[in-house]
């Protein structure tokens, strides 16, 4: 059933039960990104320091697949420096609006692979990047320009 | 009356024949658009096949058949709503109809009704759709008068408890919507008429969903405008329509400017038609014009009457069918009284997406989000709504595959 491609167990997982979810304090910046069409919010924290994402903390509300991307994305850029969560980021929203076309690379994308049947669904790619396009936001007002601009 | 045979109305919308993800199309989102009957594409097949010509300006035949078709349904859609032709504006949407409105009201306005400033103000409900919110808050920033509205119950109506000082004699536009799109309140509309006319306030009522779905005679109304689409009656996309009391609508400038709204143009300045041209600038919608007449045929056919208590048997089945649904939760009226087939609904612990998408996976459509009034469901304190509207076509065979949908989402979820 084609539902399966979409709902994949890691996803539901990341929905029930969030990592990382909650306002923490300190951070360097903040983004609140909407998703117009249906309501979805969240709200982003980055703490950076030296070149490393020290910290990703978020509070939202929205859909399945918008509250485990940004579970995911949590997972994978805490810790890692700055240029490779960009990397990260591009990966995963290359896979996101490839219509399924691009393999996702687990190395790489870890959980976030999950979300490759997601590419699928045109209306479902905004939820899923929402998380993911506050984290750049918030990576640029924390003073990363340069490198965001990539 | 003809007898309403459910079975005869859907063999009359090829649509519904068609599969969506290999089960038999449900289609329970009329409310965001409506579904359309042969009869009405047909209609606009015949116009674009046989008599297409530009309307009020050519002399030959085929602007001629134009010019008659166009103005034909003009004719169609006054009756069907009690109106005459002259006081029946063709728009492209109710968005377009209100703000038309809108723009008549100014600081430097000739006529007193439709001048307004600081000081004045104007009254909408937390219940409207953005578009009869939006355009009275852009009016109110540029006149600088004062942006009021009624609040909701717990139980999804307006809370008119103090309809004296909501609408006071500051007021001078009353806009307010007849049936809710997002949780299918029908509003005592009756009654805030009355205390605007009190105050001497015009009032403008939103009816994109209460004209689709049961008689409305803007005489027994008693409102002084009514905007409604086409493309939630049956009609095409593209064409929406205001009603306005003639001795207001001559009274109101134009709105955008342009061919076929003019008399006569000097480079110095312009004189407009009367109403309704002065209100259709350009080349109009002319085959969604003649496919709307087409479909106030066809539901004058059907017969809003038996619509309405087709609609209502729907609602009555839905709502206790929901009833019995574990974790789902009606926002909005629970009970017939006064409420429309717009039923708006929660499963706690799933977010709408998830449940639209389920749901679409098992052929059910329906809409989820906010559906454009984002107030509501601020007041109700939910982010979004799944909603389900019905229409003449819609079988209790369609409630029960949406029931049996809403158990796949509690499992999928649980």
């Amino acid at each position: 059933m084609r539902l399966d491609q979409l709902y994949q167990e890691i996803i539901l997982d990341h929905y029930k039960h969030p990592h990382g979810r909650g306002l923490r304090e300190p951070f360097d910046a903040e983004a609140h990104h909407v998703n117009p069409t249906c309501g979805d919010e969240i709200t982003l924290r980055v703490k950076v320091a030296d070149g490393t994402v020290d910290d990703v903390s978020y509070t939202g509300m929205g859909c399945s697949i918008s509250q485990a991307a940004a579970s995911v994305l949590y997972e994978l850029v805490k810790e890692q420096k700055v240029a490779r969560s960009l990397e990260i980021t591009d990966a995963f929203t290359e896979v996101m609006t490839s219509r399924g076309d691009v393999e996702p690379d687990e190395d790489v994308l870890g959980d976030g692979i999950a979300f490759a049947g997601v590419a699928k669904y045109p209306a479902r790619v905004k939820c899923a990047l929402l998380a993911w396009m506050a984290f750049k936001d918030a990576l640029a007002r924390a003073g990363e320009p340069e490198k965001v601009e990539k | 009356m003809a007898t309403f045979d459910v079975a005869r109305i859907r063999a009359d919308f090829p649509i519904l024949s068609r599969e969506v993800n290999g089960h038999p199309l449900v289609y329970l989102d009329s409310g965001n658009t409506s579904q359309k009957p042969r009869q009405v594409i047909d209609a606009i097949r015949t116009h674009y096949e046989r008599h297409n010509g530009n309307v009020a300006r050519s002399v030959h035949t085929l602007g001629t058949e134009a010019t008659e078709a166009y103005e034909g349904a003009r004719g169609k859609v006054g009756r069907f709503v009690g109106a005459p032709a002259e006081e029946i504006v063709f728009t492209k949407n109710s968005t377009e109809a209100i703000n038309l409105v809108a723009h008549a009201f100014s600081v430097r306005a000739t006529d007193e009704r439709f001048r307004l400033g600081p000081g004045d103000e104007v009254v909408i409900s937390e219940m409207e759709h953005h578009s009869n919110i939006v355009p009275w808050q852009l009016l109110c920033e540029r006149t600088g008068a004062t942006l009021k509205w009624f609040g909701l119950t717990d139980d999804g109506r307006l809370d008119l408890s103090a309809i004296d000082e909501v609408i006071t004699e500051r007021a001078k536009i009353v806009s307010i919507v007849h049936y809710s799109n997002i949780i299918g309140t029908i509003n005592p509309v009756a009654t805030i008429i009355a205390r605007a006319r009190e105050v001497g306030a015009l009032v403008m009522l939103d009816g994109s969903q209460s004209v689709p779905h049961a008689p409305v005679d803007v005489t027994a109304l008693g409102a002084d405008f009514l905007a409604f689409t086409g493309h939630k009656m049956c009609g095409p996309t593209g064409i929406g329509v205001l009603w306005g009391r003639s001795a207001l609508l001559n009274a109101m400038p134009p709105f955008l400017g342009g061919g076929s709204m003019i008399e006569t143009v000097m480079l110095t300045g312009s004189t407009f038609m009367p109403p309704p041209a002065r209100f259709e600038a350009g080349t109009p919608p002319i085959g969604e014009a003649i496919g709307l007449g087409a479909a106030v045929d066809y539901l004058t056919g059907v017969g809003m009457e038996a619509v309405q208590e087709h609609e209502r048997r729907i609602t009555a089945y839905t709502l206790d069918a929901l009833a019995t649904v574990p974790d789902v939760r009606i926002v909005g009226p629970r009970s017939l009284e006064d409420r429309a087939a717009t039923i708006s609904l929660v499963v706690e612990g799933v977010h709408p997406h998830d449940v639209g998408q389920i749901l679409d996976a098992e052929g059910v459509e329906v809409r989820v989000g906010h559906h454009c009034a984002r107030p509501v469901c601020v007041r109700f304190g939910v982010p979004a709504t799944t909603r389900v509207s019905p229409y003449l076509y819609t079988t209790t065979d369609e409630i029960d595959a949406l029931i049996r949908g809403l158990y796949t989402v509690r499992k999928v979820f649980a």
